[in-house]
């Protein structure tokens, strides 16, 4: 595929972003017969779904385009937004194809979420997905195997393929192989960050939240190819930055657009983060269950959500500077986002030290007024072009 | 304008006996050798630390402390001077802050640093947080423990061998190198069984709510002199003391006919039964009371009361299995139940307390409690068919409590009562 393909690439893409209705499910459906159960964010082993012939679906809330209209009645003022809009899809009917949905440890909103989609829609699978805080394999590694195998009852009981270790691996090996595009995604981003602007990454990130992986890989492969192809694309005066705290409610894609327009080339983010959690590539020897386990024990990400036990806070973030070649980080949270929000001031410390050059606001996903985010982000990038100086 | 000083029974000044010797004791420690041990409260391990002589500080109860004392407004504005979020929980931003303010404690003496930071893990979040932030200030070990949420409803046995395996290989190993002391489980049932003694009496007094009318208020009483005790004080013989006493003091109001004592002395006559969900707001907490009291509102049963535990629910320290029914403590506390759960558990107090409708105090800082407070008030309506009443406030962050608006939405909501009283749907 040539850059002149690209086009309609992103418009397909694009559009399975902002398709709420779960169109492109509700296609799968009819023609595999296979379920299809939902996941919040952060992370979910898809893996363990694919194998039991179920799509995972990832529901990001309902971005900059969905209506609320019943959702606000469920919550204050003060509780982020991606809640209020998930119910309003819940209740406007946009999941009704999905026949579960799963809520997994992230936060006390999620998790409370999780106990208000029973009451709601008893006639669903809603499961919580609690994950360890203790990272042994003999603990918190058993905790989580046992966790995995009542899901996969859950899913049996729902009508999906009963567990098979082999399919699991064939699994396995496909999730892997879209680590690997993905990560040759990031890699290619951070070396020459004009050929694959994040505006257009996200989307494709996005739009893989909803297809197979399978198919989801082919499309990441020809956007890669065409990205590489295209030479009109041509490298510009812009700040590298590294944006963090975004790894639940998503930011609308508009505030996106206007980050690379004030100046900035995002070089690494938190995006749409379940496809990068596991760092690294999941053994395909073994027990494939005890494999999926051991990745989520050793090779996470450093997440806000994780209880990070003996390394430095921020350690793993002033890596990604140094990797990305970021010249300043954007923390960029939603609003009322407990773990992001929290997490902040211990990590701002830690890149202090390093003078990373730092700056901060506050989104909601159905914000559509950037103009003081873009003046924001315009004067950290001039100010990171003036007097930049990392050491990190 | 002097406020009037309400009579203290015989039971609350032993606690408040206590909580000085407590917290005199603490503040002698880095003179008498004394350990300390930071933890919270939900899910806390009071009968394990005191069985290694170790001394249980509770942020919590610290941050609620200084607002009453008037102190959180200054605390919260230095965490935020110095980088915390005005959307995070004022319970952290107050104990951040009084810490880099000296870390003066309710007596008005310095708290030792903690020996430990053992972090329970149970039904909040912004636990885990809290003490990632503590652990940069403080260079001292941290026990995790990590307590699964009862998604479903129960307690699995792999969510009590989780707990279990954490207490055995990772937080009494802990425990031992920072006391410098083997662990003895036989001292430790001693502490168990005196817990299981004293919950007796503490769920005998919150079962007297359902006499008319109440000899206690579940709600203001309950986190004011019933329930905080239980905390730092569980396992020792002054706790199974106290509990006997209050226990003999509300029987003997009982018998005379009193409801509950309140800041302004005896309340009047009981009008309004009602049940509460949430924590309370500290920083205004007498006038709070007050204007709950002055419509002879009384709070018949509570749910901020049960995140230390929830015994009125049948569970009780078993000295038998010492660290599995430690497990099953932090696993069953009031906000580690899912949604259903709590649902289940209000319908349960309006129907065996006889109250007239729920009303939901919602907090702010805390999404534990919050998120999903407005669908519990809709469940719970309908399966009882009594009215719910809905107010927000803060635990400690004075700017979030509107004394004119709470006040008018109580009274409406009283009102509210007192019309389908008058309509016959009770």
């Amino acid at each position: 595929m040539s850059g002149a393909n690209l086009g309609p690439l992103l418009e397909r893409a694009e559009a399975l972003y902002r398709d709420y209705q779960l169109g492109s499910v509700k296609d799968w459906k009819a023609t595999t017969g296979g379920k299809a159960v939902g996941f919040m964010p952060v992370y979910v082993p898809r893996e363990l779904l694919a194998a039991q012939g179920v799509l995972p679906v990832g529901i990001m809330g309902g971005g900059e385009d969905l209506e609320i209209i019943r959702g606000d009645a469920y919550y204050q003022s003060y509780i982020c937004h991606i809640p209020r809009s998930t119910i309003e899809l819940g209740l406007n009917g946009s999941m009704d194809v999905l026949d579960g949905m799963i809520f997994p440890a992230i936060c006390d909103v999620i998790r409370n979420l999780s106990g208000m989609w029973k009451l709601r829609f008893p006639d669903k699978l809603s499961r919580y997905l609690d994950v360890p805080q203790n990272f042994d394999d003999g603990i918190g590694g058993q905790f989580y195997r046992h966790e995995l195998e009542q899901l996969s009852s859950d899913l049996e009981a729902l009508g999906a393929r009963k567990y098979d270790a082999e399919a699991l691996r064939e699994a396995i090996t496909v999730y892997n192989e879209n680590r690997r595009l993905i990560d040759g995604l990031y890699e290619l981003r951070r070396d020459t960050p004009w050929k694959v602007p994040t505006s257009e990454l996200y989307v494709v990130l996005r739009a893989g939240l909803v297809l197979p992986v399978e198919e989801f890989n082919e499309m990441l492969v020809a956007y890669r190819d065409a990205v590489q192809t295209d030479s009109s694309r041509k490298p510009m005066d812009q700040a590298r930055v590294l944006v963090t705290g975004s790894f639940c409610e998503q930011p609308p894609l508009g505030l996106i657009k206007t980050l690379e327009r004030s100046g900035c080339y995002i070089v690494d983010d938190d995006f749409v983060q379940v496809h990068r959690w596991i760092q690294g590539e999941i053994s395909t020897e073994g027990d494939p269950l005890d494999s999926l386990v051991h990745a989520f024990l050793k090779d996470s990400i450093a997440s806000p959500t994780r209880y990070i036990a003996d390394e430095e806070k921020g350690r793993a973030l002033l890596d990604r500077v140094a990797e990305s070649k970021a010249e300043g980080v954007l923390f960029c949270a939603p609003s009322f986002c407990d773990p992001a929000l929290l997490d902040q001031p211990m990590i701002v410390r830690a890149i202090e030290k390093h003078n990373v050059p730092w700056t901060a606001f506050k989104y909601a996903e159905n914000n559509s007024q950037f103009q003081v985010i873009r003046e924001q982000a315009g004067t950290f990038a001039d100010s990171i072009k003036l007097w930049s100086g990392v050491d990190a | 304008m002097t406020q009037p000083t309400a009579m203290k029974d015989r039971s609350q000044l032993r606690q408040k006996q206590m909580i000085a010797e407590h917290y005199s004791r603490l503040a002698a420690a880095p003179d008498t050798g004394d350990k300390s041990a930071y933890t919270f409260v939900p899910g806390n391990l009071t009968e394990l630390l005191r069985s290694f002589d170790l001394l249980p500080v509770l942020p919590e109860i610290n941050a609620l402390q200084s607002a009453m004392r008037g102190k959180s407004r200054d605390y919260i504005s230095t965490a935020e001077k110095l980088g915390h979020s005005e959307d995070v929980c004022t319970y952290v931003k107050c104990d951040v802050g009084m810490m880099k303010s000296g870390n003066v404690g309710p007596t008005g003496e310095r708290l030792p640093d903690p020996d430990l930071l053992l972090l329970s893990y149970t039904g909040c979040f912004t636990f885990m947080k809290w003490f990632e932030i503590l652990r940069e200030e403080y260079d001292c070990p941290v026990a995790m423990l990590h307590v699964p949420y009862q998604a479903d409803g129960q307690i699995t046995d792999n969510m009590r061998k989780y707990v279990v395996d954490q207490l055995r290989d990772k937080v009494i190993p802990e425990l031992e190198r920072v006391s410098g002391k083997a662990y003895d489980e036989d001292r430790l049932k001693e502490m168990l069984a005196r817990s299981a003694q004293a919950e007796d009496d503490l769920v005998w007094v919150l079962e007297s709510a359902k006499h008319r009318p109440s000899p206690i208020d579940a709600y203001f009483g309950g986190v004011y002199y019933i329930g905080p005790i239980f905390t730092a004080f569980r396992g020792t013989k002054d706790a199974v003391a106290y509990y006997r006493e209050l226990r003999e003091e509300v029987q003997q109001r009982i018998d005379a006919g009193l409801g509950p004592v309140t800041p302004e002395g005896d309340m009047g006559e009981e009008r309004f039964r009602i049940v509460v969900e949430g924590p309370p707001n500290w920083t205004s907490f007498r006038e709070f009371w007050k204007m709950f009291a002055d419509e002879g509102a009384v709070s018949v049963s509570s749910t901020y009361t049960k995140v230390g535990g929830v015994y009125d629910m049948g569970f009780r320290h078993d000295p038998d299995h010492p660290l599995e029914t430690m497990a099953d403590y932090c696993l069953g506390c009031y906000t580690n139940l899912n949604l259903p759960s709590r649902v289940d558990m209000l319908v349960r107090y309006i129907e065996e307390f006889n109250a007239d409708g729920l009303l939901i105090n919602s907090i702010k800082s805390c999404n534990s409690f919050s998120a999903g407070q407005l669908m519990i008030l809709r469940e719970v309506e309908n399966r009882t068919g009594k009215p719910g009443g809905f107010i927000e406030s803060d635990l400690v962050d004075p700017r979030y409590f509107s004394a004119a608006n709470i006040k008018n939405r109580l009274e409406s909501y009283f009102q509210m009562i007192e019309q389908k009283r008058s309509g016959g749907t009770q």
